[in-house]
């Protein structure tokens, strides 16, 4: 595909732009890795919600379906998508600090101290949920 | 056309909350359950799982951290496409997405309820 198809819609206007144009510059580049991260976080909790229902059907089931997330294409796969997530995290928090003003009296809060504060709390809470799985 | 741009904001809305709940909870949760589980890093017998699963708070948990992170997925997949050059595909790539997530939400709630 070279070129978008015309719009139908009048009063909207679509440049034509070669399905590829993103790969046109870095900055490009991980602004559509960064869409593409959805997909993978979309992907993982699919998995999350079948292992789940596995997990209903009994014990057998549960570890059948550990047994196939073992396998070597599958624990690439969620290595992959582990650094999409943690990618989406990273993105995500600088955005939203810059997105999102905070005020402290009458001045701003600086977006570096608003990620910061984000960072931290993701620390917490991803340390604090850890803890609960492993001994709850 | 105009039911599509009301609509917008609230779409939009679930995409933001869903973006957060992903950025805060999912990284850790994949790990836990996605490679430590499967690898045997962690001990999660069956029926540790079970009890955890079992309690209602942690199905309220499960609902959010699973269902809302979909319509994330579904707003950023709809501009995928639509940045690739699907224009003309609009409402249908629309209807498509969000549709996937709400089904997800469905299932997501038959799951845990059934369980």
């Amino acid at each position: 595909m070279t070129t978008a198809p015309r719009a139908e819609q009048p009063g909207l206007y679509y440049p034509k732009l070669p399905a590829t144009w993103w790969l046109r510059r870095p900055a490009y580049v991980r602004f559509m890795l960064r869409e593409l991260s959805s997909v993978f976080i979309a992907i993982f909790l699919v998995v999350f919600l079948i292992q789940i229902y596995r997990l209903g059907q009994g014990p057998e089931a549960y570890a059948a379906f550990l047994g196939t997330l073992r396998s070597p294409g599958w624990i690439a796969f969620h290595v992959v998508a582990l650094a999409f997530a943690l990618y989406h995290s990273i993105t995500w928090f600088n955005l939203t600090a810059v997105v999102q003003v905070v005020r402290f009296g009458e001045r701003q809060v600086p977006p570096r101290l608003v990620a910061a504060a984000n960072y931290v709390l993701w620390v917490v809470v991803s340390l604090a949920i850890l803890l609960f799985v492993l001994r709850g | 056309m105009s039911s599509r741009k009301t609509s917008e904001p609230f779409w939009w809305g679930l995409f933001s909350v869903g973006g957060v709940v992903a950025a805060f909870l999912v990284p850790v949760h994949l790990f836990l359950h996605a490679l430590a589980a499967p690898l045997g890093w962690i001990p999660a017998s069956p029926a540790r799982m079970q009890a955890l699963v079992g309690h209602p708070l942690v199905k309220v948990y499960l609902f959010v951290l699973i269902a809302l992170p979909l319509y994330h997925w579904a707003h950023r997949f709809r501009f995928i496409l639509e940045d690739v050059g699907l224009h003309a595909l609009r409402t249908p790539i629309a209807v498509l997405c969000y549709g996937s997530a709400v089904v997800g939400t469905v299932l997501t709630l038959w799951v845990l309820l059934s369980i």
